[in-house]
């Protein structure tokens, strides 16, 4: 039931997989446009951009990750089958990552040359990203089941997931990776409870 | 004999209103309760609390294994039935459920395109195929024609036979031999 879960949220999350994509790459395009085109300046703030870029690109499906399986009573159906709401979120987080990380790790490499990226910053940045980006699913799942049903849950996700996301973007950022891991593994543990409790505490 | 269901001295609160208490149920293997009841009176919210979606604020609920249908298709609307279906289904051959309801035409058409009586149709075929001893079923003649109404009749039948046990909450008469809960009362 989990496997066949998480394919189904596979696929769901790759129907609209280029969105994120496609605003991560158009806000590196934009930061030249905004802060001129002066490759010193850009290559200096260009690893600071992508993290920003991939954090809104993580948030853009947030609505879409628990919601609509609450309102259709898919959340319910599982429940009813003796499925742990903790495994239906920790296969959520997995199903997310796999849908919009992948492919932003191999989108930073056009965003890089837009930013006039060196090729050892830009290493180092990939790698910064393959350590935080799963620690961002698990918040970004965590948040979209807190706010699922709510009323503008859109906006009060961002306002939720964008503080507590502060920790990935400083340490992945100043690319100290040992704590990027840490604060990782640390969302990936704790989500899955906050997310069974949110789903959980959400029926009425 | 061993209780598929069984409900001693339940009390429910819904949004700090008492919809029942001291509510007391029992299904054993081959029985049909209807619980009826007006509008408002609790009998969906009595389902969910059998399927374990709500908690009873007193009293204890034994279950086997159940199946729900209620208002939420729970399929994926842009796939077609028969993949939206199988999402759900473990051992039970999908074709065989979809040809109970009498929808195996329509097993390739998107979920989103299926009126409500087809929609409904589908939800009690991944009942029928989900292996569960307890049925609840939540106003089950809802958007159903004569001959989906006959064929949930029928089904109903052999999974009482076979020893299983039905739940369902409707406030119209039911087609078949129904035990009787009345709600709100």
């Amino acid at each position: 039931m989990i496997a066949k879960l998480m394919g189904r949220d596979m696929r769901r999350g790759c129907g609209g997989t280029w969105l994120p994509i496609a605003f991560f790459l158009l806000i590196a395009t934009l930061v030249p446009f905004a802060v001129g085109p002066d490759a010193k300046l850009l290559s200096r703030i260009a690893s600071g951009i992508l993290w920003i870029a991939a954090l809104t690109a993580a948030l853009l499906p947030i609505e879409r990750l628990v919601e609509p399986d609450r309102a259709d009573g898919v959340l319910d159906q599982l429940a009813i089958r003796g499925v742990a709401e903790e495994s239906v979120a920790l296969a959520k987080i997995i199903a997310h990552w796999l849908s919009f990380a992948p492919l932003l790790l191999i989108t930073a490499l056009p965003a890089s040359a837009l930013l006039a990226m060196g090729g050892k910053d830009l290493a180092r940045t990939e790698l910064a990203l393959a350590i935080g980006t799963p620690g961002l699913a698990a918040l970004a799942v965590a948040v979209a089941a807190v706010t699922a049903g709510l009323p503008r849950a859109g906006s009060l996700a961002g306002l939720l997931l964008l503080p507590l996301a502060v920790p990935l973007l400083i340490f992945g950022a100043a690319n100290a990776l040992l704590l990027e891991a840490a604060i990782s593994i640390l969302l990936l543990a704790g989500s899955p409870f906050v997310a069974a409790a949110a789903i959980r505490a959400s029926r009425t | 004999m061993t209780s598929l269901l069984r409900f001693e001295g339940v009390a429910l609160r819904r949004g700090g209103r008492l919809l029942f208490e001291n509510l007391d149920l029992e299904l054993q293997p081959g029985d049909a309760l209807q619980v009826t009841g007006p509008n408002g009176s609790g009998k969906s919210s009595l389902l969910r609390l059998a399927a374990g979606l709500l908690q009873a604020e007193r009293g204890t609920v034994e279950r086997s294994p159940l199946a729900l249908a209620d208002d939420n298709l729970a399929l994926d609307r842009e796939r077609t039935l028969r993949k939206a279906l199988w999402q759900w289904l473990d051992h039970y051959p999908l074709d065989r459920a979809l040809e109970i309801m009498g929808i195996e035409h329509l097993a390739r058409v998107p979920v989103r395109l299926l009126s409500t009586g087809q929609a409904r149709k589908a939800a009690l075929a991944r009942v029928i195929g989900s292996d569960a001893s307890v049925w609840l079923l939540d106003e089950p003649l809802n958007g159903l024609d004569a001959d989906g109404a006959w064929r949930l009749e029928t089904v109903i039948g052999s999974h009482i036979k076979r020893g299983g046990a039905v739940l369902a909450a409707s406030h119209q008469p039911l087609p078949g031999v129904w035990r009787r809960l009345e709600l709100g009362t």
